[in-house]
Order: C-alpha cells, then structure tokens, then sequence
C-alpha cells in the first residue's frame, strides 16, 4: 500500500530527478558540495520495546539513511507530535534516549518543533527526524551494480521486528530477543573506507530485506540470488517466526546494512564489518546474477529453489 | 493455520502453562490434553496445547529415511 | 528447534528425494488438502527436488480461503457496530467479502484486531467490560477444539462481552465431496494436525469407497516426501500415518470433545464447491450467549462473488491458479478478488509468490 501509494499520488504530484531515484537520502548539490538530506517518521507501536523506545529508533533511522548514501550525518531536526496526558516519566525516558543517541552517533540537534494534540488525535508520540549529511563517498547507486557483485548484511534478520511484537497487545510472548536499533555510521564508513567498489548500500527497514532487494531488482537490468543457509537469523527470532507464521526475510531491521560490492572486495569488506560490534555477524548471502532479471530468488536449506517476491499488503504494522 | 510448533512444557498452574522453544516463552492452555506434565513436548497451536510429542516416534521417522525396507514394509 | 530442524535437515531430504526418484514408474497425482502443506511446500522449494512424474495439486485445506463472501459481509456488519472490538486471525483482515474487507473497515474507524490466540481475545474482553468482543472462527477441526474451549471457559467465568461468529468447518465431508465428483487423483495428503484432532477413521472411506491412497502428513520437508514415498508405496488404498510423532489413529478424544459439547454439525457453504452436508460447525443453543449470530443478527445486504474468481476450481483441484482469467491480472496479492489471493495459504498467493513449481 506504501508503494503504491507513493508511485501513485506523491511521485506523481512531486516529479523531479532527484525524488524519482527513491533512495533512502536525497543528494543535492549546493555550491560545490554534495548534501544528503532525509527525513523519516516514526510511529513504533509500543513507543518503549526491548532494546529501545521510539526516541533511539529515530535518531538511528535517520542517521541510517544518511550513511547508506555515502555520507556522514551531520545535523538532525526534530518534530514531535504529543499526545495530551503523556506522562512526563515516558517523555523524559525517550528524551533522554534520543540525547545520547545523537551523542553516540556525533550528530547535533540543531531545529526542533513540538506540537501537542489532544487525546485520541495521535496514540501517545509521533516523531519526525530530518538529518542533512557531506557526502564523502560519492556515487553509490543501483546503476553502479554488475551481475557478480556480492550481496552481503551486517548482521542477523529481524530483531527490531520481533522484539516489537513481542510486547503487542494480542500476541505477546516471552522472548530473549532485543530491537538491532543502532546508528551504522562509523561501521559503514569502515566498510567504505576498505573498498572503492562499492555499488550500493541499503538499510532493509520496513519490509526487511525480501522488499529491500526487490526494490533494488526493480527496473530488471539483473537478478539476486540468495542462499538461505548463510542469511543470519538468529534462533530468537526463527522461533518467533516458526510459531507465528512470519517470514524472517519480510520483518523489519533498524541496524542493519545492506552492502552490494564488486565481489573481489567482499571477503575484505566482511573482515572490515566484523571488527566493529554492530557488525560481528556480517555475511556474503548471495551475488547479483545476469540471469532472473528483475527478480530475486534463493536455494533453500532443503535444496530447492523459491522466489523471494515483494510482500503484498502491510505485512506488520507500525513497527517502526 | 495449522501452524503448531513443538514447545516444552517448562511450568503448570491448573489448565495454563508456560512452554518454550528455546529461548522464546508464552503461555499455552494444557486443558485439551490428558495429563500433561512438565518436561514434555507438546505441539502449539493457536495459544493451546493440542497434542504431545510422542519422542520414540520422532526418532523412528528419522531413523526410517533411505532405509528402503522399511519404508515397503 | 528441536523436532523441526531435524526434520529439515538436507541430507536427509536428498536421501529421501533419491528413494522416490527411483520408486516412481509412472505419473502421479497426489492432492495436498492443507493449506500449511501448500505453503510448506513452496517456502522450501520441494517441487524443484520431487520428480517431473508427481504431481502435487493444492486442496480445499485453505479455511480462509473456503469462507464464502457471507460469512465476510456479516463480520463486516457486526465490525461496524458501535462498542465493538473485533479479533481476529490475521490472514482474515484482506479477504474480500462482496463489497469490502475488514482492513478497510479497520482503516474507516472500525476496532478490528489480529489476535494470536483465542485466549488473547478473553484478555481483550477482560480488560474492556463496555465492549463487545467477538471472535471470528475460522478454521478446521484443528482450530475449533481451542475455541469451544474459549467459550467454555467464558461461560465458566461469566465473561459476558464475549462471542464467537462461527465459520468452522470439518474436512473429511469435502474430501468426500472431491473425490466423488470429476477430481482425478491418486491419493490424498492428509492434514497433520486436523487429524491429529479427528484420528484416521473419518478418512477411511476415501480408501475403501473411493480407492484413493491417503497418508496423514506432517509439514517439514522430510515429512511431506516421506508422505508422498508412502503413496507411491502403497500395494492398495488404504490411510497410513506418516506424523507418527503427533498423530495417532485414535486422534486427541478429549479435543473432539471439547468441539461437541460447544458445536453441533450443520450443512455449509464452501467457497467454489457449493454446499457440503454436515461439513459445517454451529454454535449449540445451549452456548447461545456466546453466538455472535444470536447476539447481533448481522442481516447484511445478499452476497455478492464475481463471476469471474475460479477460486472454486482452483481449490477443487481443477485447474492451476494460472488457467483463472484474474490471475495475475485483475487478482494479484495487492489487489486480490478472491480468498485463494488473500490468504497466505492460498494456493494462488502460494503460486503467485513462487512463481509455480517451475524456475523459468
């Protein structure tokens, strides 16, 4: 439904280049400089979950969409949307939360608004983040991708998504799984750093990777193919999906890259991930093919073969 | 929507019990089973216990894959 | 994941693989009935493993998929009216009733949630006395033990806000149904856990009335082609169980009892082969309070199917989901017209998302 509704009403009223690219930041020249610019909203229902609150999930969000395009974030705006009767023990909590990500994550807080609605208008908080960023590794883009290139993830699948639902009204369960949110910046810039052949970079949010790579497949220049056995998903969350009936490669990751690279570079970018916390569980899961153009496929544990299609409809909402 | 997996009885309080697959934990109503204890697996469905797992058969099935006679019997 | 993973194990499911590749000397065609089988065997790619000779058409094992267009505009009509919350599983919320879905109706403003359990929805209730609550029962004999228990249970602890809109069906009325009718097919895979419910006698007939092979299945990989090497295996039709490790010829007594004592046989309608005798499940008088039927009387306005879904022959095992005009067209999982779209288990979603049992 997102989809089509940005295709259908908001590309349509807004047409330009730079929007049509659809990346996760846009990039735009001012004077001589190359600036991303990005803004994401955040409406993660429960606002507080293991490993996180809606605060933190914002700040690493934007600060992700600005990495993933090459360029070190800079300065963030922040928007709230409070819901009258808020109480001031939670909004100190994601306060502070979003006070020492930004810290973590060497980004400043430079313009904020705050609006507050009455009760029943908006369900407790909603955020927005704007964040602009210097673009210092310029070019990464899905044109850039050869038919061998190696696909690789900073970690394992599906934490964010798991660790959410597992405090919803209606299915909760006990679990030992906490949300991945985290800002990659300075392990994406250790993975730039190590190789100039790197195509493009991604950070598989809503709809995780299954629609992450197929919106990079779109436009059918080439195929992805993924070997299940080396995609990391860890037992918590293969758990969670096996009594619910979720697809580990659909559910929601708030820090985790996605890095496609020329694939004499992958075993040097891997090492690269892997010395940095957030990215100890780094893997190669697959290249880029000349052949299933426009689509993105995978040999099963079992040894067969199925099609990792775009999700229909809102596969879990609000979570993130 | 069969979907049940196998979860270990790990605690019991009358029909509820709490059962786990490794590290992940609910509740699960026993009441649709005779005598359920704790240490067996039963399989999951819908937030219930509807049967046990009966562990020499699983074993058997396992044991029985590329033995030919068996399976002709 | 203990006696999962074991059952997925690869070398296991090569040997298995190799055994039916030199067992099949002719073509043959099982029905899968259960829609966690249709899945199952597309998320691990089992038809690119089995020979070209079998062939594996999906069933009526859907129970999203078998709900008729009634059963979704009555939901709809109880959805909208006020203090209600309804739950329900979540392959319910995009099946399109004649003229709309419970999504949508959820997007106007109506309280509709997906729950897990039927417990969670006696957790709704508790925590909103001012609200009716009411589930929708959807589902086989694997299903309907845990929600007669839900009601028993409210009944038992006087919850007042609670029922149930009943949509149960039982299976082995509409495998009769197949396999009298112009279905041709060896045999049958038999739903694992329905049977682990029902036991094997319900399904007997289809072995000695209809000579078909049957074999009771479970849902790993090694299971289903363990299943499919027993078919093959059989010196004449009779029902095997291949799940031994959860069902039993005898079944679960205490589960079927549980279903009686709320529920009572009734004639109903499945979606694509028309009405089944006694393969429907009603909630009992003496349970009336907890009948969502007798507590709103939803009267919506006369069904309406469009003429085109050939749901009904997919599900029958006619034709392939790519023989429907809609399919892939007007039907797709964004925008689906009949229930086989919609739900997970459906086999045009299956097929629709795994492009088929073939790579191009």
């Amino acid at each position: 439904m997102m989809h089509s509704l940005i295709d259908s009403f908001f590309l349509k009223e807004f047409d330009n280049k730079i929007l049509k690219r659809k990346s996760d930041s846009a990039v735009i020249k001012i004077g001589a400089e190359d600036i991303a610019f990005t803004t994401d909203s955040y409406v993660v229902n429960p606002i507080i979950f293991p490993g996180g609150n809606i605060g933190s999930l914002a700040v690493h969000g934007t600060v992700n969409d600005l990495s993933v395009c090459g360029a070190k974030p800079l300065y963030l705006s922040l928007g709230l949307v409070i819901e009258e009767g808020l109480d001031k023990k939670t909004l100190a909590e994601i306060t502070k939360s979003i006070s020492a990500a930004a810290k973590a994550a060497g980004v400043l807080i430079v313009t904020g608004d705050t609006k507050v609605v009455e009760k029943g208008s908006c369900d407790k908080i909603f955020i927005n983040i704007s964040g602009i960023g210097k673009v210092y590794y310029p070019g990464l883009s899905g044109d850039r991708i050869r038919p061998g290139d190696a696909v690789i993830v900073s970690g394992s699948l599906g934490e964010h998504a798991i660790a959410v639902l597992s405090k919803r009204e209606g299915i909760s369960f006990g679990t030992d799984v906490l949300s991945d949110s985290a800002s990659l910046n300075m392990l994406i810039a250790g993975a730039l750093k190590a190789s100039r052949n790197i195509r493009l970079m991604r950070d598989p949010t809503r709809g995780g990777l299954g629609t992450t790579l197929n919106e990079i497949v779109t436009g059918g220049k080439f195929g992805i193919a993924l070997e299940e056995k080396d995609i990391p998903v860890s037992e918590g969350v293969r758990e969670a999906c096996e009594l619910l009936g979720f697809d580990p490669l659909y559910l929601a990751c708030e820090g985790r890259a996605i890095i496609i690279a020329a694939p004499q570079d992958a075993a040097k970018i891997i090492k690269v991930l892997r010395r940095d916390r957030l990215g100890r569980g780094s893997k190669i899961i697959g290249r880029v093919t000349f052949d299933h153009k426009g689509k993105v496929y995978m040999k099963t544990s079992s040894g067969g073969l199925r099609l990792v299609d775009m999700p229909s409809g809102e596969q879990l909402p609000r979570i993130c | 929507m069969c979907l049940g997996i196998p979860m270990k009885i790990l605690h019991i309080d009358g029909d509820d019990a709490t059962v786990s697959a490794g590290g992940l934990k609910r509740k699960a109503d026993v009441s649709l089973l005779k005598n359920a204890r704790i240490g067996e697996y039963v399989l999951v469905h819908a937030g219930f216990a509807i049967e046990k797992v009966k562990t020499k058969e699983a074993k058997a099935t396992l044991k029985i894959v590329g033995d030919i006679d068996e399976i002709r019997r | 994941m203990k006696y999962v993973d074991e059952f997925r194990d690869s070398r296991l499911i090569k040997k298995e693989a190799a055994l039916i590749r030199s067992a099949v000397d002719r073509k043959w065609r099982f029905m899968e009935v259960c829609g966690t089988h249709t899945m199952s065997i597309f998320r691990f790619g089992l038809r690119q493993i089995l020979p070209d000779d079998i062939e594996l058409l999906s069933g009526p094992g859907c129970p999203v998929c078998v709900t008729p267009n009634g059963y979704l505009d009555k939901a709809i009509a109880i959805a909208g009216e006020k203090n209600v919350i309804m739950t329900t599983f979540g392959d319910m919320l995009r099946v399109p009733g004649s003229r709309s879905t419970l999504e949508i109706q959820k997007a106007s403003g109506c309280d509709i949630r997906t729950v897990y359990s039927t417990t969670d929805a006696l957790d709704i209730a508790g925590r909103n006395p001012s609200k009716e609550i009411v589930f929708l029962g959807v589902g086989f004999e694997t299903t309907v033990p845990t929600v007669a228990r839900s009601i028993m249970i409210a009944k038992k602890e006087g919850i007042k806000n609670y029922s149930v809109l009943s949509a149960h069906k039982t299976m082995p009325e509409a495998l009769g149904s197949l396999a009298g009718s112009d279905l041709k097919v060896d045999g049958f895979i038999l739903p694992g856990h329905v049977s682990a419910i029902t036991g094997t006698a319900p399904y007997r007939f289809l072995a000695k009335t209809y000579k078909k092979r049957c074999v009771v299945s479970g849902f790993e990989p090694l299971d289903i082609l363990q299943s499919i090497l027993v078919l093959i295996k059989q010196k004449s039709p009779k029902v095997e169980i291949q799940y031994k490790r959860i069902a039993s010829s005898g079944g679960n007594p205490k589960a079927r009892a549980c279903i009686y004592k709320v529920f009572q046989k009734c004639d109903s309608v499945w979606r694509g082969i028309g009405k089944v005798k006694d393969s429907g499940l009603e909630i009992k008088k003496c349970y009336a309070d907890f009948d969502a039927e007798v507590k709103f009387h939803p009267r919506p306005a006369p069904p309406k199917e469009n003429k085109n879904c050939r749901c009904g022959d997919v599900l029958k095992g006619l034709i392939p989901p790519v023989e429907c005009k809609l399919f892939g067209k007007t039907c797709t999982p964004q925008h689906p017209v009949g229930a086989c779209m919609v739900s997970s288990e459906g086999a045009c979603a299956a097929y629709y998302k795994y492009r088929g049992d073939r790579f191009e």
